[in-house]
């Protein structure tokens, strides 16, 4: 039996405590749940009670209507809760807007679900935080010592230089509608763009409300009927679109993709990207890393992602580590969007007749 | 290196042609000598060095980065040279500033073959992620970013006012880093002095010949020829400024093929500049585009290889004799003038394309499927079918309308480019050699695109199934199980040509089109996959009663 074994289990809908009788970001409508962030595969509609920060709460909202939830619960970042004797407190995770560790402590255990996080610095977000622990559970979506994340501010670099070679040619931007999306416009003011950026219906109400909570955007307004007059500007939307038949309004746009995984060239041209920006809200191998340490925590359980190289550095390390198989998560835009990839249909299999015949005699042949 | 690997990252990604061209454009433009002269070397493949080895890279990798984390990055990534340019410790240099291009390529021709893997680990170094790619893809001697040599001349002349072909008739005479060819290109400098006395001549290209090509064929008005089952190429021996005669060989798309083919190079001791045929020939006899393969795709070759595969030229066109350019005269002249070189000339290596002497399109067709029926005697198996000529046309490159035709004879064959290979079973299990092959259309405004129209997995050689197989594993985009999708864009990928029966319409396919009894008829390595066929091309060969009318087709493809 492991450390957090006694704070924490594994059930059908994801982490749950016992004792305390919460789950923590369930994959499915549970009694009472502690949510990390707005994420759609972390935040869930149809929860009896929700306990989540005000930016979480209110993300969900938009999402899913004000009735998402029977009851709902503000966690203020930094204070100390006590549910049927465990000890609950959030903490900022720098990965989207409301972004929350969650730190649980009965007895001598202290336990914190990172949820998503990452370290690299996010205008539209309050920083991740450390929190010491003695059972560190830690996402792992880029855990692969190939994922080392760029600075933002030189991916962005990539776009402008794009907008000045292909003036013409309107800049698509493939972006998650949460988090990614406000944070790619807030870097591109920060460079200085303070042209007007257009949006694709589907991210409107999620820059909305990071502006009513104080994110400033600059000049942003919906794409609507507009097409081929948007030449030469950004026009951000949710990277399905990019395939879809809608851009194809622009004309010839430039397609641009802002996620962790386009750094691998075959991933990033799988979703045809043009000009991948290396732009992620998860830790990166060396950030995994050095979080695990800073925690201090003596036990890992590792989520979300690659699992088996970060426990193998763990172990590497001296650390009790161990993959968490939960099930469900990973659906934030920067998840494996290939996971259900085929070969595109209809290839004609050929009316061939004594395959292998034939085949056995060119091999030996 | 950092604007070129800034280039190359750019480029990897960019399916425009028009947009390749730009950002080269801008790279001349913006990159001062030599870099960008080494940039464009590196592009046409002009680089001289001599390449590192996997296992090299393999070995370096290793003494930085625990096995276990590489295997499984190798694992997700796919390519070795990406895998190792993401996993490699950053900074680990120091202060050292990245190399220049310049740098990279003068070290790595003077070094001696252990000094190697030092250098290299010393740039990897300093570089970063994309720098490191584009270090391990220069230094591995694959860039595979989808430009062609011609693409990056065509860049060039992009810079001022120039043709393509303007820059290709002074290539073959300039070095790298090109500083008078920028000048020249830019109008800051003269044309550079040509020292080159056989430069190449771009290529006149035909049109495949389908049924309404035919339709109002005035045969008076054109000459027919076989078609051989070779490879094109041009011969040029001209004298330099100091009497000397100077040989090359060159591929239709102006590769210089001469250090292949010293046999060959030889044999042209006249000045003058041959189109033709390269072929095996034995005892008078055309071998197989097999036996030829096996002299292609070599820098050097062997005087037993040069003894048991010796190699001719089937001329069917003189472009240039004693110092005249003969390009503009109508083909009528220039074949006059041919039979007469190729008479005084007698050599063995270099003979005569017959014409073929039938009155009608009638006797063309029938001749077109049973060469052995008129007098191409034992040669009838190199026969492709035929190439029609317009009598009057003079030589212009590329593929001027309704000047030439190639017509070949069943049973039905076309270039068609590889887009997916799927491991086999049993004992060709560890082999991609289950293939799916596509041919352009046009895909609205991405411009063209390849769609899938079958599958074949026979007909190629042990040796060949070996070389699909490196070529699948070299160029792999995506994998989804056992299939892996490889490069297949208008400038990177493998043209197979693929005989097969026959062809129906079907509704199942993405295409429209099923082939009967499809299978790879040989790999053409040598051609460009842009200038593999055309869905038009198929779809001309349905049966008349199951062509879609053209507005059906257009719905589909959108
Ligand atoms: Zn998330
Ligand atoms: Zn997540």
């Amino acid at each position: 039996m492991t450390l957090g074994a006694d704070l924490l289990t594994l059930t059908d809908e994801g982490l749950y405590c016992p004792q305390g009788g919460f789950h923590i970001d369930p994959t499915r409508p549970v009694e009472r749940a502690l949510i990390t962030h707005g994420h759609a595969d972390h935040a869930r509609a149809g929860h009896g009670a929700v306990l989540a920060s005000d930016e979480t709460l209110k993300i969900m909202a938009v999402r899913y209507g004000e009735g998402f939830t029977g009851m709902r619960q503000r966690a203020d970042a930094g204070e100390t809760l006590d549910i049927n004797g465990v000890l609950v407190s959030f903490h900022p995770a720098g990965h989207v807007l409301g972004s929350m560790q969650i730190r649980l402590e009965r007895g001598a255990t202290r336990v914190v679900v990172s949820g998503d996080y990452k370290r690299q610095a996010d205008p539209t977000c309050a920083p991740f935080e450390p929190v010491a622990c003695d059972v560190f559970i830690t996402e792992a979506t880029f855990g692969l010592p190939v994922f080392r994340h760029p600075e933002a501010r030189d991916e962005i670099a990539k776009l402008l230089a794009s907008l000045q070679t292909f003036a013409g040619r309107t800049h698509l931007v493939g972006a998650y509608a949460l988090g990614k999306a406000q944070r790619v416009i807030a870097e591109l003011r920060a460079a200085g763009y303070d042209r007007t950026i257009y949006l694709h219906g589907a991210l409107e109400k999620l820059c909305r409300l990071y502006e009513a909570e104080g994110v400033d955007l600059g000049p942003l307004e919906t794409v609507g009927r507009r097409s081929k007059e948007l030449a030469g500007e950004v026009v951000l939307c949710p990277p399905g679109q990019l395939a879809d038949r809608w851009a194809r309004r622009f004309g010839d746009p430039v397609t641009a993709i802002a996620s962790g995984w386009v750094r691998v060239r075959a991933r990033a041209r799988q979703r045809g990207a043009e000009l991948p920006l290396v732009i992620s809200d998860h830790a990166d191998w060396d950030d995994l890393r050095a979080t695990i340490k800073e925690t201090g925590a003596g036990e890992v359980w590792v989520t979300h992602g690659a699992e088996e190289a970060l426990v193998h550095w763990c172990r590497g390390e001296g650390l009790a580590a161990r993959p968490l198989n939960l099930i469900g998560y990973g659906d934030d835009g920067e998840a494996e969007l290939d996971a259900g990839a085929a070969i595109p249909d209809g290839v004609p299999a050929g009316e061939t007749t004594e395959r292998e015949t034939m085949a056995g005699k060119a091999a030996g042949g | 290196m950092i604007r070129f690997a800034r280039l190359l990252d750019r480029l990897s990604f960019e399916p425009r042609r028009s947009a390749k061209l730009a950002l080269m454009r801008e790279h001349f433009i913006e990159t001062p000598d030599p870099e960008r002269g080494l940039a464009l070397a590196a592009l046409t493949g002009g680089l001289s060095f001599r390449h590192a080895k996997p296992a090299m890279l393999r070995a370096l990798v290793a003494e930085r980065v625990d096995p276990h984390l590489f295997a499984l990055s190798y694992d997700f990534v796919g390519d070795l040279s990406e895998t190792i340019a993401l996993i490699w410790p950053n900074g680990e240099g120091g202060d050292a500033s990245p190399p220049a291009l310049q740098e990279v390529v003068a070290r790595l021709e003077t070094a001696r073959r252990g000094e190697v893997p030092a250098l290299i680990a010393g740039w990897l170094d300093t570089l970063d992620e994309t720098g490191r790619w584009a270090l391990l893809k220069l230094v591995t001697g694959g860039l595979r970013v989808g430009v062609s040599a011609r693409l990056a001349k065509t860049a060039v002349a992009g810079l001022g006012s120039l043709q393509p072909d303007d820059i290709e008739e002074v290539w073959h005479g300039l070095d790298p880093p090109y500083e008078t060819l920028f000048a020249w290109a830019l109008g800051t400098g003269e044309r550079p002095r040509s020292d080159d006395p056989v430069p190449f001549r771009p290529p006149m290209l035909a049109h495949p010949a389908e049924d309404r090509d035919l339709d109002d064929f005035a045969p008076a008005e054109f000459a027919a020829e076989w078609k051989w089952d070779g490879i094109r190429v041009q011969a040029a021996a001209g004298y330099d400024g100091s009497g000397a005669l100077r040989r090359r060989l060159y591929s239709r798309t102006g590769e210089d093929l001469s250090a292949a083919f010293p046999d060959l190079v030889a044999a042209l001791d006249v000045e003058a500049v041959i189109d033709g045929e390269l072929l095996v020939v034995i005892d008078g006899e055309v071998r197989s585009f097999n036996t030829l393969q096996q002299r292609l795709n070599r820098k050097s070759v062997t005087a037993k290889l040069m003894a048991s595969h010796p190699a001719a030229i089937r001329a069917y066109d003189l472009l240039s004799l004693d110092g005249e350019d003969l390009r503009d005269l109508p083909f009528r002249d220039r074949r006059a003038r041919l039979e007469d070189f190729v008479a005084r000339l007698a050599s063995p290596r270099i003979d005569l394309s017959p014409l073929v002497e039938v009155a009608g399109l009638e006797e063309l067709a029938q001749a077109r499927n049973a060469p052995e029926t008129l007098h191409a005697g034992a040669d009838a198996q190199a026969i492709e079918g035929l190439m029609l000529k317009r009598w009057a046309s003079s030589y212009v490159p590329g593929r001027p309308k309704g000047q030439w035709f190639k017509w070949k004879r069943d049973p039905h064959r076309i270039d068609a480019v590889l887009m997916y290979a799927q491991r086999g079973h049993g004992k060709r299990s560890s082999f991609y050699s289950d293939y799916t092959f596509g041919v352009w259309r046009e895909a609205g405004e991405a411009g063209e695109e390849l769609v899938p129209v079958g599958k074949a997995y026979f007909g190629f050689t042990d040796e060949e199934l070996a070389e699909i197989d490196r070529f699948v594993r070299q160029n792999t985009v995506n994998r989804f199980g056992p299939v892996r999708e490889v490069r297949h864009d208008t400038e990177v990928g493998l043209v197979l040509e693929i005989a097969f029966e026959g062809l129906n319409r079907s509704t199942r396919h993405k295409s429209g089109v099923a082939m009967r009894f499809p299978r790879v008829a040989r790999l053409r390595f040598d051609k460009p996959p842009a200038e593999a066929d055309r869905i038009e091309t198929l779809e001309a060969l349905l049966p008349a009663d199951e062509r879609a009318p053209a507005s059906l087709r257009k719905t589909r493809a959108g």
